[in-house]
C-alpha cells in the first residue's frame, strides 16, 4: 500500500494568459517543509492561493491537491482547512486576543465558554498569560506573530501554508519565529508550503527548495 | 510586464472560488437591478402612454400629440422649461467650481481637513430645511435684515423686495448651491485618494507651476472623469427639483417641475394628461441641461488645454483660492445659520420686525405642532428605517458577490447605480402612480418604501462600496483557512470591522428616505404623508413658527441617525485601538 499521508500537488500549473507562473509535481510529507523561491511578482503567491482555495478566476490552473489522499481540488477554502499565515498576523481588530483564537477552535468542541478556555490555555502554552482579554492592537510584533500562529493551530488545520511571515520581524525575532513556527509544524506533523525571497528562510525550512521566476 | 505582475500578485489575494460563498450573494444582483431600473422603466412607460393619449383607465384609447399641443400653448410654459435648464446648469457649474478651486488651492492644509469633517453633517440637512433656512436667512423681513435694521438701512418695516421667490430664480440657485458644495466635495474626497494627487502638486509645483494651475493641468482631468457620473446627477437633479423650487423657485411662472406637480394633483382628472406630457418635456430639459453640460466640458478643456499648452504658471492665483474659500466656507454658514434661525423661529414669542432677537421665547409652537405630527413622524421612521435596511442588506449581498466572483466594479455598473438619480425623478414617478392608479393598486406602505429604496439603495451603494473594496481580503482568507464558513466568516470578521462604515452607509440612506419630498408626495398620494411632504405643504402659508418646528425637526432625524453611526461604533469598540479611524 502507498503512503498517502502528507500534502501532494499533482502536475499543479498556474498560468496567467497563457503565459505559465508556476509549475511542480511534488510531495510534502507531514512535518516537512517545502519551500518555494523567487522574486517579488513571480506569482509563487499563486500557488498559495491556489492550495487554500482562493485563487483569483483571472488565473488559470490545473493540477489537483490531496492531503493524507483526499482531494481537495474542488472543495470550497473552508472545508480545506489550510491554515495560512501572512506577514502581517492580521489579528481581527475588533475581537480581544482570546476570541481571536475562540473564534478558529471548530464549533464542534463545545460551548461558547469552552472554547474561550481552550483559548486562554492556547495563550498560556505559547507563553502570553495573561493577554485574554488584551486588544490585539496593543501587542507587541513578536508577540500577535505569537498569538497568530496559536490562532492558525488551534484551527486544528490539516496544513500550514506561509506566505513570507517572517519578511516584516525584525532579525533577531525573525530566527526566533523561524524555530518556533516550523518546530510546531513538525510537532504537530503538519506539512508546511513556504514562500518566500529570503534564501535563510529556506535553509531554516530544511526540506526542498522549488524555485520559480528565474527567467524574470 | 512588471504592471501585469503587480496585478496578478494583488489579485492572487482577492476572491472566493470553488462554490464556496453564499448562495443568496448570487440573487443580490439581479434584485438591485429590478429594484433601480424596474421602476424607472415601467415609470418612464407609464408616464410616455399617457402623453401620447393612451390611458384607458380615464378613457384615452387612441394616440395623439394634442396633449403636447396644449403644453406648448400654454401660457409661459417656455420661460418655465428655460428656467429650470438654466437653474441647473447655473447652480451645477457654480457648485463644482467651488469645489474645484477649494480643492485646488487647499489640498491637504488644516481648513481642508476642518471642511471634511463638516460634510457628514452638511449633507445630512435635507434640502427642503436648509432652503428654508436660507429663506429665514435672506429674506426681506428676514434675519440678515433684521440684523443691520434699523441702524444701518433705517427701516423699521421689511422692505418690498423680491428676494425668495424671485423671477431669474437667483434665490433658488443659491438654495441648491448651497446642498450640492458637500456633495460633490464627498464625490470628489472619495475619488483623490486613487490619484496620488500629493505627487502630483509636488511636481506640478516643482516645475513652477501655481496650486490652481498644478491642480487644473494634472489633478483635474482623472478626478473629473471619477466624479463625471455625479456631476450629471447634480445637473439632473437641479433641473427638476421640485421641493427646493416650491421654497425659494419662482412664482410666475414657476419652473416646470412646480407646475408639474400643480397639474398632477390637480382634481380635474384629465390634467394628468397634460402632466404626462409635461413630464415628458421635463425629460427633454433635463437632457437639454445635460447637453449644454457636455458643452461646458467641452470649453473648459479646450481652455485649459490652451493654458497648459502656452505653459502658463498662473503662479498668482490668491484671488481664486481666497474666493473659493470664502465660498466654501459661506455655503457650509448659509446652511448651520439656517437651521439655527429655523430653531430660533420655532421657540420664538413675539418678535417684531427689526428686533434681531424674540422679545420672548415659548415651547407653544412645539407642543400645539408635536400633537398633529406624531402620524407623519412615525411614517418618517418606518419608511426610512425599511428602504435603507433593504438597501444595507442589498449592497452588501452585491458587494459580496462582487467580492466572490471579482466582477462588477466596471463603469457599466456604476453607470447602472447613478441612473435613477440622472433620469429626472418627476418623469417616471407620476408615470409609477399612474401605473397604480390603472391597475387599482392602493397607495400603501409597500409602494412608498419601494419608491424611496429607488434613490436609498445608490446612496447606501455609493457611500459602502469604497470601504468594503478596500478591506484586506487576506482577513477573509485566514478566516476561510481556519474553517470558517462564508456566513461564519462575514458575520464575524468582516461586518463587525466595517461596523462603522456600514453604519454610516445607512445614515446617509435614512437622510436620504427622510429628505424624499416628490416621490412621498405622489406615491403616498396625500394618506401617508411624512416630516416632509408636511414641512413643504406649509412653505406657501408662510407660518415661521410651525415652519421652524417641522423643518427642524426634519434636520433632527438624520442628525440622529448620523449621531448614532458615529457613537455606536466608538461605544463597542472603545478599548479597540486597531479599529479606530
Amino acid at each position: 500500500m502507498t503512503d498517502t499521508s502528507g500534502l501532494k500537488l499533482t502536475a499543479v500549473a498556474i498560468s496567467l494568459a497563457g503565459r505559465e507562473l508556476i509549475a511542480l509535481d511534488t510531495r510534502v510529507a507531514c512535518g516537512e517543509v517545502l519551500t518555494v523561491m523567487g522574486p517579488s511578482g513571480s506569482g509563487k503567491s499563486t500557488l498559495l492561493a491556489y492550495i487554500g482555495g482562493f485563487l483569483d478566476p483571472v488565473f488559470s490552473a490545473r493540477g489537483s491537491v490531496q492531503v493524507d489522499g483526499q482531494d481537495m481540488t474542488t472543495l470550497a477554502a473552508e472545508e480545506r482547512h489550510a491554515g495560512i499565515l501572512f506577514q502581517d498576523p492580521l489579528l481581527f481588530p475588533h475581537l480581544d486576543v482570546a476570541d481571536n483564537i475562540a473564534l478558529a477552535i471548530p464549533e464542534t468542541n463545545g460551548s461558547r465558554r469552552d472554547r474561550r478556555r481552550m483559548a486562554l490555555l492556547a495563550l498560556s502554552a505559547a507563553g502570553l498569560d495573561g493577554y485574554g482579554d488584551r486588544d490585539p492592537h496593543t501587542l507587541s510584533g513578536g508577540e500577535k506573530a505569537r498569538v497568530a500562529l496559536q490562532r492558525v493551530l488551534m484551527s486544528k488545520p490539516r496544513l500550514l501554508l506561509l506566505d513570507e511571515p517572517f519578511s516584516k520581524l525584525d532579525a533577531g525575532l525573525r530566527a526566533q519565529m523561524r524555530t518556533l513556527v516550523f518546530s510546531t509544524a513538525r510537532a504537530a506533523g503538519l506539512p508546511v508550503v513556504l514562500v518566500t525571497h529570503d534564501e535563510a528562510d529556506a535553509v531554516a525550512a530544511g526540506g526542498a527548495i522549488h524555485r520559480v521566476g528565474d527567467d524574470l | 510586464m512588471a504592471q501585469a505582475l503587480r496585478r496578478s500578485k494583488l489579485s492572487a489575494h482577492r476572491g472566493l472560488v470553488h462554490g464556496g460563498g453564499l448562495s443568496l450573494a448570487r440573487l443580490a444582483p439581479p434584485l438591485t437591478l429590478v429594484v433601480l431600473v424596474g421602476p424607472l422603466l415601467f415609470g418612464l412607460a407609464g408616464t410616455l402612454l399617457p402623453a401620447f393619449g393612451y390611458l384607458p383607465a380615464l378613457g384615452g384609447t387612441t394616440f395623439t400629440t394634442r396633449h403636447f399641443e396644449t403644453l406648448a400653448s400654454t401660457p409661459g410654459i417656455v420661460r418655465s422649461v428655460l428656467t429650470s435648464i438654466l437653474a441647473g446648469v447655473v447652480a451645477t457649474f457654480l457648485s463644482l467650481a467651488v469645489i474645484a478651486g477649494f480643492i485646488a488651492g487647499h489640498l491637504d492644509s488644516p481648513i481642508f481637513a476642518r471642511m471634511r469633517q463638516l460634510i457628514s453633517p452638511l449633507l445630512a440637512v435635507p434640502h427642503a430645511a436648509a432652503a428654508f433656512g436660507l429663506a429665514f436667512l435672506i429674506a426681506p423681513s428676514g434675519f440678515l435684515m433684521r440684523l443691520v435694521s434699523p441702524w444701518l438701512t433705517g427701516l423699521d418695516r421689511p422692505p418690498d423686495l423680491l428676494i425668495v421667490n424671485d423671477p431669474m430664480a437667483l434665490t433658488m440657485v443659491a438654495g441648491l448651491v448651497v446642498k450640492e458644495i458637500p456633495f460633490l466635495f464627498l464625490v470628489a474626497l472619495a475619488a483623490l485618494p486613487q490619484l496620488r494627487h500629493g505627487d502630483m502638486m509636488r511636481l506640478g509645483r516643482s516645475l513652477g507651476y501655481g496650486r490652481v494651475a498644478s491642480f487644473a493641468y494634472l489633478v483635474w482631468q482623472p478626478l473629473y472623469r471619477q466624479i463625471r457620473l455625479a456631476v450629471f446627477a447634480v445637473v439632473a437633479y437641479a433641473t427638476s427639483v421640485v421641493d427646493v423650487a416650491l421654497i425659494l423657485g419662482p412664482h410666475l411662472p414657476p419652473t416646470l417641475p412646480v407646475r408639474l406637480i400643480e397639474w398632477m394633483n390637480d382634481p380635474e382628472i384629465a390634467m394628468r394628461y397634460l402632466a404626462s406630457a409635461g413630464a415628458i418635456l421635463q425629460l427633454g430639459a433635463t437632457l437639454a441641461a445635460l447637453l449644454i453640460w457636455l458643452l461646458i466640458e467641452r470649453v473648459a478643456s479646450l481652455v485649459t488645454g490652451f493654458l497648459r499648452g502656452r505653459g502658463r504658471r498662473l503662479r498668482r492665483d490668491g484671488a481664486v483660492r481666497g474666493f473659493a474659500l470664502a465660498f466654501m466656507a459661506l455655503s457650509a454658514l448659509v446652511v448651520f445659520g439656517g437651521i439655527a434661525v429655523l430653531a430660533l423661529w420655532s421657540f420664538a414669542g413675539l418678535w417684531q420686525f427689526p428686533d434681531a432677537l424674540p422679545r420672548d421665547f415659548t415651547a407653544r409652537t412645539w407642543t400645539s405642532v408635536l400633537q398633529r405630527i406624531s402620524g407623519p413622524l412615525i411614517t418618517t421612521f418606518w419608511v426610512g428605517l425599511i428602504s435603507t435596511a433593504i438597501a444595507v442588506v442589498l449592497t452588501i449581498l452585491c458587494l459580496e458577490r462582487e467580492y466572490e466572483t471579482g466582477r462588477g466594479r466596471g463603469q457599466r455598473s456604476l453607470a447602472l447605480i447613478y441612473l435613477p438619480l440622472i433620469v429626472p425623478q418627476i418623469s417616471f414617478i407620476f408615470g409609477l402612480q399612474i401605473l397604480a392608479i390603472s391597475f387599482g393598486i392602493d397607495a400603501g406602505g409597500a409602494s412608498l418604501v419601494l419608491a424611496h429604496l429607488v434613490f436609498v439603495l445608490p446612496y447606501v451603494f455609493l457611500s459602502l462600496s469604497d470601504p468594503w473594496r478596500s478591506h484586506d481580503p487576506r482577513y477573509d482568507q485566514i478566516a476561510a483557512g481556519l474553517g470558517l464558513s462564508r456566513w461564519r466568516a462575514l458575520l464575524r470578521v468582516r461586518l463587525p470591522i466595517l461596523l462603522r462604515a456600514i453604519l454610516t452607509a445607512a445614515a446617509v440612506g435614512f437622510a436620504v428616505s427622510v429628505g424624499q419630498y416628490l416621490p412621498t408626495v405622489l406615491i403616498g398620494a396625500g394618506r401617508l404623508e411624512t416630516v416632509t411632504t408636511e414641512a413643504v405643504a406649509l412653505a406657501a402659508g408662510g407660518n415661521r413658527r410651525v415652519i421652524g418646528v417641522y423643518a427642524f425637526l426634519q434636520t433632527l432625524l438624520p442628525f440622529l441617525a448620523f449621531a448614532i453611526a458615529t457613537g455606536l461604533p466608538g461605544l463597542l469598540f472603545r478599548n479597540r485601538r486597531g479599529l479606530r479611524v
